[in-house]
Formats: structure tokens, sequence, C-alpha cells
């Protein structure tokens, strides 16, 4: 069968393309940034003597690990505001989603750094008559930030790939856009595979930029 | 503020979403053994003699893993019919998007557990008289297979949880029977709160196992 | 006779049901040099490290210039334990140095850094003064031309000579050795014990584990054969080396055969 491609109608759409490029960004970054806060908050309670620190945040990334995101995208947009009968937008819903849910994974990621670390060097640090905190400061977190670096990368890499479950919501991010483009130029085949080439592209950006750093931080070794 | 919670709705609509577990427990069965048998077979394509090959199997692998698995999904039910020039249904365009999303992270992982065996043991075995076949065969995927168990199980928990994306093509499993009793009973936080229970319980085994594996893997080498 | 700096009375270590310590009285004073020796397993190592609370220790007192450390706390049965606080630890481990078996050294950091650290750190030090004292130091141990290379970069002899700058560094009044040259390359362990000789020679005051029985003999001011948890013999290194009055210290100093005066 011949097929006549036409990408000219499709890049017409390049300006609403590009507001959703944009829409991905903003709440990758919005995710990113809560999702590594409230990541350090859940490792440091995991890592605590106390049970009823350490008890919850296990189950929390327990329960975050072994369920759909797409389920946390609809239960914030639509379970959460009916309980707490308030009203969220869809980018605050789907940044909350991808943020607890992330939070999960980059709490993995830094008590996995924090435990790489046997007991020897916290002991030199206390040693010395250093705080737990002068030691953690001082110490560890510098040795075990650049073992993060690389799990950190490939959880943020997925994050980025997972704002794509906002168009869920009719987020304007890139696929929600690429949807639009494609009922208004009814050229599904051009329209996705210009979205797939975009996502291509924008990875790999991200990931040379990432790799880059990479090398930068962990140079001393 | 009290919300009045209401589980006989759950309840009474327990059969419903048990069926969409079958759907999703079907997705998850097919599209992990389609994705396991083709992921090898790129893994072959990504060590073969011939570099065209190498690059194709590359590319393969790259743009699968670059882009997101919602995209892939939509790519097959909306663009890719128009390629073939048959209309898919939802569950099988659902079934070959998550069959060669998996497939490509199959292969790295096949290909890391092969490139793992020492050279020596292919050559020793040759060596023998056996045909490279044979060799793969006899020697080289049992203990792949042994070492890459971990991260098969891994692959296998994602993917459970990636079949939940199939609901955005329609396709009855879990999420959508979710998502369609939470809009017509306007009950979304029992509904869907269950759902998440549900898909925790199917998946969280897997995880227990995946996490017994590693532990194992790392006491025996 | 010079004043006790560092004082143990009746001091237990529990691991469980396991009692690694049975009622330790010791007195170290100031300008001593006090060699633990003893089989594996006796309990040399969680001597030192109850010495500056890297263990808790289960029962009995450590008095530092004769104040005791931590406050007694009564409880409802009758019993009296002592409680310690975190600031007070700290306080008692910058006046009781240590150097461990494996170094420890930060990685991250350059030697010099590694011996200012705790100056800048803990005794919030400028930096320049800092640096003055970690040059000391380091020189002390013969170490002075390493000061920008990473720890990765030294021999482990290197590495345990800056470990021993690093708390030296720190001037305490007392320096705890727990085995400094056990994980070192035999080529490597007379240089260390050089600078720890050198040490001894400035009239620091100091307990060392060690299984260099010929360098205990020479440095150390008094022996003492720690065994079942308690000590088993003690004297000057010729009464506990040489004329060992009991079977058990006797047995011991056999299997070190090797040793010589
Ligand atoms: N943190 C600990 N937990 C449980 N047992 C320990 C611990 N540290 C030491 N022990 C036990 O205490 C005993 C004495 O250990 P140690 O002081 O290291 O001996 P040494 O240094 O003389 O070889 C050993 O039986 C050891 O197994
Ligand atoms: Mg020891």
């Amino acid at each position: 069968m011949r097929y006549d491609w036409d990408f000219g109608a499709v890049l017409a759409q390049a300006p609403l393309l590009l507001d959703g490029l944009i829409g991905t960004l903003r709440i990758a970054a919005a995710a990113i940034g809560l999702g590594v806060a409230l990541g350090l908050v859940l490792a440091l309670m995991r890592l605590s003597p106390r049970w009823l620190l350490r008890w919850p945040a296990a189950a929390f990334v327990e329960f975050y690990r072994n369920t759909p995101a797409i389920v946390h995208f609809f239960w914030f947009y639509f379970a959460m505001p009916v309980v707490l009968d308030v009203s969220l937008d869809a980018f605050l819903a789907a940044t909350l989603a991808l943020a607890t849910q992330s939070a999960a994974f980059y709490a993995e990621v830094f008590r996995g750094g924090i435990r790489s670390l046997g007991p020897g060097q916290w002991e030199a640090g206390r040693a010395l008559g250093m705080t737990d905190g002068q030691a953690m400061r001082r110490i560890i977190l510098p040795q075990a930030m650049t073992r993060m670096v690389a799990p950190f990368l490939e959880r943020s890499f997925e994050l980025l790939k997972t704002t794509s479950l906002a168009s869920t919501l009719a987020y304007g991010e890139l696929l929600f856009r690429a949807t639009q483009v494609n009922s208004a130029t009814f050229r599904p085949l051009e329209t996705y595979t210009v979205l797939a080439g975009m996502y291509v592209l924008l990875l790999f950006l991200f990931s040379s930029a990432a790799g880059f750093a990479e090398r930068r931080m962990t140079a001393f070794r | 503020m009290a919300y009045e919670w209401d589980f006989a709705i759950v309840l009474e609509n327990l059969p419903v979403l048990l069926r969409g577990l079958g759907v999703m427990l079907q997705l998850w069965l097919s599209a992990l053994a389609f994705g396991l048998a083709a992921g090898f077979v790129i893994a072959l394509g990504r060590m073969a003699a011939a570099a065209p090959l190498r690059l194709l199997a590359r590319c393969y692998v790259e743009l699968f893993r670059n882009t997101p698995a919602l995209i892939q999904l939509i790519w097959f039910y909306y663009a890719f019919p128009i390629v073939i020039g048959v209309q898919l249904t939802p569950f099988a365009a659902a079934v070959i998007g998550l069959s060669l999303n998996t497939s490509a992270y199959a292969a790295e992982i096949f290909r890391g557990g092969m490139q793992a065996v020492p050279r020596g043991q292919w050559e020793g075995a040759s060596a023998l008289g056996m045909t490279h076949a044979a060799v793969l065969r006899r020697v080289v995927l049992p203990q792949v297979l042994r070492l890459m168990l971990p991260a098969f199980t891994n692959r296998a928990i994602e993917l459970a949880k990636t079949t939940s994306l199939a609901s955005v093509l329609a396709v009855q499993e879990l999420m959508y029977q979710g998502r369609l009793l939470s809009a017509t009973y306007y009950r979304p936080m029992e509904i869907l709160t269950t759902v998440a229970l549900i898909y925790f319980m199917v998946i969280w085994p897997g995880s227990l196992l995946s996490a017994w594996l590693e532990r194992r893997l790392a006491r025996h080498g | 006779m010079a004043d006790i700096v560092l004082e143990t009375r009746g001091l237990c270590k529990r691991f469980g049901p396991i009692e690694v310590l049975r009622g330790i009285d010791l007195q170290v004073r100031a300008g001593e040099r006090i060699a633990i020796i003893g089989g594996s397993g006796s309990g040399k190592s969680t001597l030192l490290r109850c010495l500056n609370f890297m263990e808790t220790p289960s029962e009995g007192e450590v008095l530092l210039d004769g104040v005791p450390i931590g406050a007694p706390r009564r409880h409802r049965d009758g019993r009296v334990t002592t409680a310690y606080s975190p600031a007070a630890l700290c306080r008692v481990r910058q006046r009781v140095g240590m150097v461990f078996q494996q170094f420890n050294l930060f990685p991250h950091m350059t030697v010099i850094e590694n011996v200012m650290e705790g100056l800048r750190t803990v005794k919030r030090l400028p930096r320049a003064e800092a640096r003055g004292k970690a040059l000391a130091q380091l020189h002390r141990v013969g170490l002075a031309e390493k000061l920008d290379a990473y720890p990765a970069r030294l021999s482990g002899g290197q590495q345990q000579r800056v470990a021993i700058a690093r708390a030296l560094a720190m001037e305490p009044e007392v320096m705890l050795f727990d085995e400094p040259t056990s994980s070192l390359d035999p080529e490597l362990v007379g240089e260390v014990l050089r600078s720890i000789r050198t040490l001894a020679e400035d009239g620091t005051t100091m307990l060392l584990v060690t299984h260099e029985l010929g360098f205990a003999f020479h440095v150390a001011t008094r022996v003492i054969f720690l065994a079942d948890g308690v000590f088993h013999e003690t004297g000057t290194p010729d009464a506990v080396l040489r004329h060992p009055q009991r079977e058990r210290t006797r047995a011991f100093l056999a299997s070190h055969a090797e040793f010589t005066f």
C-alpha cells in the first residue's frame, strides 16, 4: 500500500507543539524539585533509628514503587479533591502525582548512596569529635552524592517520560498538544512520529548534559 | 468537613474490577512472553558481526527506551494501522506496544549477561567442536539466565505497572474499569484507592521476589 | 607521680549475651605508653573503643582528668546506669584521639584537608591557623610533601601516617592506636612504627593495641595482657614479655615465637 506522507500540515502546528514542550519541561522541573526534597526527607526517615519514623516512610516507598503512575495521576486529580473538598488544576495534580511517585524512587537513591559507605567513615568523623550532623554533612553526604549521580539521572529520565501521563488530565504537555494537532490535521502517523522524534531528541539532549555533569562531579576519583 | 465514605459501591462492583484484573494479567503475560523472545533476537542483533545489523538493533533499543511507553501505545493504535493498512483492536495494539517496549529493555539485559560470560568459555566450547548455537544454548544461556534473573524480575514488575496505560486505548483492563466506575458512581476515592491496592497486591510479591533474588545472587555470586 | 589522665572503674561491655569486658580498672598517667596485647577476639579493640565511646560501656565509669564522663541515671528498679549526652561525647573525643586499623581517611579530601577537617569543623579554627597546625603534624610524620594528594594515591603506610597526623592535629591528651600496622604490607610497617616512636619520644600519652611485640617491648612503659575480658597479667615490658608469671601469658607469647627483642 502506498501512503502519501505529509509532514507539512503537522509542522504548520509547530507553535502548539512548542507550547507542549514548555508544558512538559515545566511539569518535569516542578516534579523533580519537589520529588527530590520529599525523597530526601523519606530517606532520612528510613535511616532513622526510630521505628515510628522508619515504618511510615518504608510503607510509602513500597506502595508507590508497586503501583502504576497513572493511578496516582487520577487519584490526585479526581479522588483527593473530593475528599478534601478542594479543587486542583491539572498542573498541580500531575505535579503532585509525579513528585510523590518519584520521591519514593529518589528516597531509595539517597538511602542507597548513604548506606553504601561503611561504618568506618562515620567512626573516623566521630573520633575527631564531630556530631552526627557534622559527619553527615562533611563526610558522608559528599561521598554518597557522587555515588548517587548515575541512579539519580536514571530516575529523572524516567520522570521526564512519565510526564506524558499528564495528558490524561488534559494538561497541555507534549502528548496532549499532539492529540490536538492530530484532531486538526487528521494526520496521526505524521503527528505521533514527530512527537516520538521530539522525545528522542529531548532525552538525547538531557542525557548528553547529564553525562557531562556526571563526569565533572566524579572527577576526583 | 466530613466526607462520607461508601465502600458498598466498591464491594458491589468488585466483580467488574476483577474482570479488569483478568484482562490486565492477559496483557502482562502475553507482552512479557513476546517481549522476552523479541528481546533475545534483538540482543543477538546487538552483538552481530555485521555492523549495519548492530546499528539497526541499537537504534531500535534507543528508540523504545527514549520515548514514553504511553506514546508508543498511542502510536501503535492510531498511527501503525495507517502503515499496515489494517485497523488493530485496542488489545492488539497494546500487546504490540508493550511487547516491543519490553523487548528493548530485555535486549539490554540479555546483552549485558552474555557479555559477562568470559570469552574463554566461548572459545573453550568452540574448541570442543560445538557450533555457535550449541555454545549459546548449552554453555552461555544457563549462566546468563541465572545472573539476569533479578533484572528480568524487575522488568516484569515495570511491565505490570505499564499495562495500566492500555486504559488510554480503552482496553478494558483494571485501570480502565476503575476510571469508568469512578466516573459512573462519582466515588473516585473509594474506587481508585481500591484499584491501587489491587495493583499493589499483584505487584508487591514480585518486588519481594526480586529483592530476594538479588540478595541470593549477592551472597552466592 | 604524674597525674592520672584517663581512668576506668569496673568497666564492663556486653554484646547481647557475650561478655567481652568484665570489670576493667585502668589508670593511665600522663606520659605513659601502654601496650595492650592478647589473642584475637579477646576484647582489645572493644576496650579502646570504650575509651573514646565508639562503643557505649555496659557498666562502669570512664574518667578524664579525674572527672567522670556522663551523668548517673537512677532507674525505677534501683539500678544506676550512666547516660551519655552526644555533646559530652563530642568533647571527650576531641581529647582522646584514635587511629584505626583501616586508616579510614576521607577519600574525597586531600591529605592536608583530611588533617585540617577536625580543626575546621569541630574546633572551628580559622583556615590559616588550621593549615599551620596541620602542616606541623604532617611534618612530624614525614609527609609534608604530599599535601595535595588524594588518599587513593598514597601507599598504606603513608595513609596511616596521615591518619596519625589527623588525630594528632586535634592535640588530644591521649592517643589510642588500634593495631595501626595490621593491615599493612610488611615492608610498610616500619615507617608507621617510626612515626609512633617519634611521638613516644615527645612524651605523648598513648594506648597501643599491637601484635608487634618487639616494638611494644622497646616503646611501651607498661604492657597489659588481656584475656577473658580482664587484665590477666600486667607489668613492665620486661616483666610481662620476658618473665611472664602466668601460664596463659606464656602460651600466648610462645604462639608469637617470631618476636625477638
Ligand atoms: N559490634 C559488635 N557486636 C557484637 N559483637 C561484637 C561487636 N564488636 C565486637 N564483638 C565481639 O566482641 C569480642 C571482642 O572483639 P574485639 O574487641 O574486636 O577483639 P580484638 O580486638 O581483641 O580482636 C569478639 O568476640 C567480637 O566478636
Ligand atoms: Mg581488634
